[in-house]
C-alpha cells in the first residue's frame, strides 16, 4: 500500500519520533522509581517494576557529562567527530554526536550547555539514503 | 567444601596465525596444559571451551576431534571478553559441585586486525556518537578525568609500563619498549587513547586442567598446584548512565567485593594482578574498582610506579592486553596462566618475588549489550 509515510525520511533510531509538532525523542518514565529511560519499554531495569512506564517526550537541553574525540572509526565514517554523553534537563542520559565545536579536547568543557537539533544525514550502510537523526550543538 | 586446584596450565605465544584453525589453536594449548599436569585427554571428564568468533561452531568438539574423541560432555562458552574466564569458572563449578574430578578449560580466538564490530546494516556511527570499543573505553577515561583530573600522560604511562613488562615475557605478541613520547605521539584513535594505548588483536589460546582436592592428592600433584581461592562473576548491575555509556566499573566492583569476601582477604593481601587493560584508560579505572587504591588515587598510583614490576602491587607484568595481546576468548585463561606461573615461582625475568596470592580480572561487553566480569583469586597450594 503506497502512503505518504513510505515517502518520508525515516528516523535513524526508533526512539526518534515525529508528530504534528515535529520530531522529538521518546522516553519512558517509571512511575514506581522515577527513572527516566530513553526509548520505549515495559519493565524498569532499575527497580524491575512491570507496566509502570509512562511515555514522555525527552528534554531538548542538557549539559555535557562526558565526551571523546573519535579519530578512527569504521570505513566510510567521517572523522574526527565528538562522541558526547549528555545529561538532559529532565534527568535522562543520551549519547550523540556534538557538532559546532572544534574536535579538540582542550576546547570542550565538561558541563557545557547543549541542545538537541534534528537534521537529516546520510548514514554508512544505508545505500546513500538520508535519514532523520539528532545532534547536540552548544546552547 | 573442598577446594579446586589448577594442576596444569599453559598458553601458546600470542601472535597472528591466519594459516591455523581455531580448533587447532585450542588443541595446542590443551595438550600443553595436559603435559604440564602430566595427564592425558583420556583422564579428562569434561571440557569447557571458550570462543567468541565461532560461538556457534562447536569449537570444543572440533578440538577433541584433533586430540581424542573420548565422548566427554563439552560445553561451548561465549561471554564477550570474559569468555575464557567463564569457561574456567564453569569447569571450577563442575568440580565444586562434586560432579567431576578432572576437567579441562580452554580459551581460544583467531582475530582480524583493526577495529572490532561495525558490520552490516544502516549504521549510527558518527551520527549518534561512536560504537567503537576505543570510544567506549575513552569515555571511561574521560569520566575519570572529569571526576579526578586524570591526565592524558597518566593514561599513557600505563602503556609504557605494560610494554616494558612484555619485554620480559617470551609469550607476548610484542616485546618492545614504548617510551612515553612514542605512546603519546602515536596515532590518536579516540582521545585520550592513542594506537599504542589500545590492546592488540591477536590469535591465541590458553588452557587449564582443574582437579578436585581428592584427585590432586591421589595423583600426587600438589607440588605445583594452585588453589582457586575465589571464582566470581557478575553481570551489569543497574547504573544511572548505562544506556548512554556501557558500564565496566560497577560490574567489576560487584565481582571484586564478592571475590575478596569469598577468599576471606582484602586487596592488601594480593601480591600481583592481571587486570583487563583492553585500553590504557581501563587499567586506571580498574585500580580503583579492584581496591588497589582509594577512589581518585589511580593517577597517583601509576605515577608512583607501584604497579610496575618491583613496586608495591605489580599489575600486568605479562605485558597485559596492551602488549601481550588480547585474543578475546583466550584472555581470561591466559591471565590465570600468568598469575599461576608467578605463584609457582616459574616466571623467570619477570617473576614477582615471593608472590603467594594473585588476582585475575576480565570484563567485557559492548554498546547496548551490558557487561560480564570474572575475577579469580589464586594461591600457591
Amino acid at each position: 500500500m503506497a502512503s505518504e509515510d513510505t515517502e518520508a525520511v525515516q528516523p535513524l533510531v526508533p526512539y526518534l519520533k515525529t508528530d504534528a509538532s515535529g520530531p522529538y525523542l521518546a522516553g519512558s518514565k517509571c512511575q514506581a522509581c522515577g527513572h527516566l529511560f530513553v526509548g520505549e519499554r515495559r519493565v524498569c531495569a532499575k527497580c524491575s517494576a512491570r507496566d509502570q512506564m509512562s511515555p514522555v517526550r525527552l528534554a531538548e537541553r542538557g549539559r555535557l557529562y562526558d565526551f571523546t574525540v573519535v579519530h578512527r572509526s569504521f570505513p566510510g565514517v567521517d572523522t574526527p567527530f565528538v562522541d558526547a554523553i549528555v545529561d538532559l534537563e529532565d534527568g535522562a542520559h543520551l549519547k550523540g554526536t556534538l557538532l559546532e565545536v572544534e574536535p579538540d579536547p582542550e576546547k570542550i568543557a565538561f558541563d557545557m550547555p547543549v541542545k538537541i537539533v534534528y537534521r537529516e544525514a546520510v548514514p554508512v550502510g544505508g545505500g546513500g539514503k538520508p535519514y532523520l537523526t539528532y545532534f547536540f550543538v552548544p546552547a | 567444601m573442598s577446594d579446586v586446584y589448577i594442576v596444569g596450565i599453559d598458553m601458546i605465544r600470542f601472535g597472528r596465525f591466519p594459516e591455523r584453525t581455531v580448533p587447532g589453536l585450542a588443541a595446542e594449548a590443551a595438550l600443553m596444559a595436559l603435559d604440564d599436569a602430566g595427564l592425558g585427554i583420556r583422564d579428562v571428564q569434561a571440557l569447557y571451551c571458550g570462543n567468541l568468533g565461532q560461538a556457534s561452531g562447536m569449537v570444543g568438539q572440533r578440538m577433541l576431534a584433533e586430540i581424542g574423541q573420548t565422548g566427554i560432555p563439552v560445553t561451548n562458552v561465549a561471554n564477550a571478553c570474559a569468555t575464557g574466564a567463564t569457561a574456567f569458572r564453569d569447569a571450577w563449578m563442575s568440580i565444586k559441585a562434586g560432579v567431576y574430578d578432572i576437567v579441562l578449560a580452554v580459551g581460544v580466538e583467531q582475530m582480524g586486525k583493526g577495529l572490532l564490530g561495525g558490520s552490516g546494516g544502516v549504521s549510527t556511527e558518527g551520527l549518534i556518537g561512536s560504537g567503537t570499543m576505543p570510544a567506549m573505553f575513552s569515555h571511561i577515561g574521560m569520566e575519570h578525568t572529569r571526576k579526578y583530573g586524570t591526565t592524558f600522560e597518566q593514561f599513557a604511562k600505563v602503556s609504557v609500563k605494560n610494554h616494558f613488562h612484555s619485554t620480559l615475557n617470551p609469550k607476548s605478541m610484542y616485546r618492545r619498549e614504548t617510551p612515553l613520547p612514542e605512546v603519546m605521539n602515536a596515532e590518536m584513535i579516540a582521545y585520550p587513547n592513542t594506537k599504542l594505548m589500545c590492546s592488540v588483536n591477536v590469535d591465541g589460546s590458553a588452557a587449564a586442567v582443574l582437579v578436585s582436592e581428592r584427585k590432586m592428592k591421589q595423583l600426587g600433584l600438589s607440588a605445583r598446584a594452585i588453589r582457586v581461592r575465589a571464582s566470581e562473576m557478575s553481570s551489569s548491575p543497574f547504573e544511572e548512565r548505562q544506556l548512554a555509556m556501557p558500564d565496566f566499573s560497577a560490574v567489576t566492583r560487584v565481582a571484586a567485593k564478592n571475590a575478596y569476601e569469598r577468599a576471606g582477604l582484602g586487596a592488601d593481601a594480593i601480591d600481583l594482578v592481571e587486570l583487563h587493560d583492553c585500553f590504557a584508560t581501563a587499567e586506571i579505572v580498574h585500580y580503583e574498582n579492584l581496591g588497589l587504591c582509594a577512589d581518585g588515587e589511580a593517577g597517583r598510583l601509576i605515577d608512583s610506579g607501584a604497579t610496575q614490576l618491583g613496586g608495591r602491587i605489580p599489575v600486568n607484568v605479562s605485558g597485559g592486553l596492551l602488549s601481550k595481546g588480547h585474543p578475546l576468548g583466550a584472555t581470561g585463561i591466559a591471565n590465570i596462566y600468568e598469575v599461576s606461573t608467578h605463584l609457582r615461582g616459574e616466571a623467570g625475568q619477570r617473576q614477582v618475588e615471593g608472590a603467594r596470592i594473585g588476582l585475575t580480572h576480565v570484563v567485557g561487553g559492548g554498546p547496548g549489550m551490558g557487561a560480564a566480569c570474572a575475577i579469580h583469586v589464586l594461591e600457591k597450594a
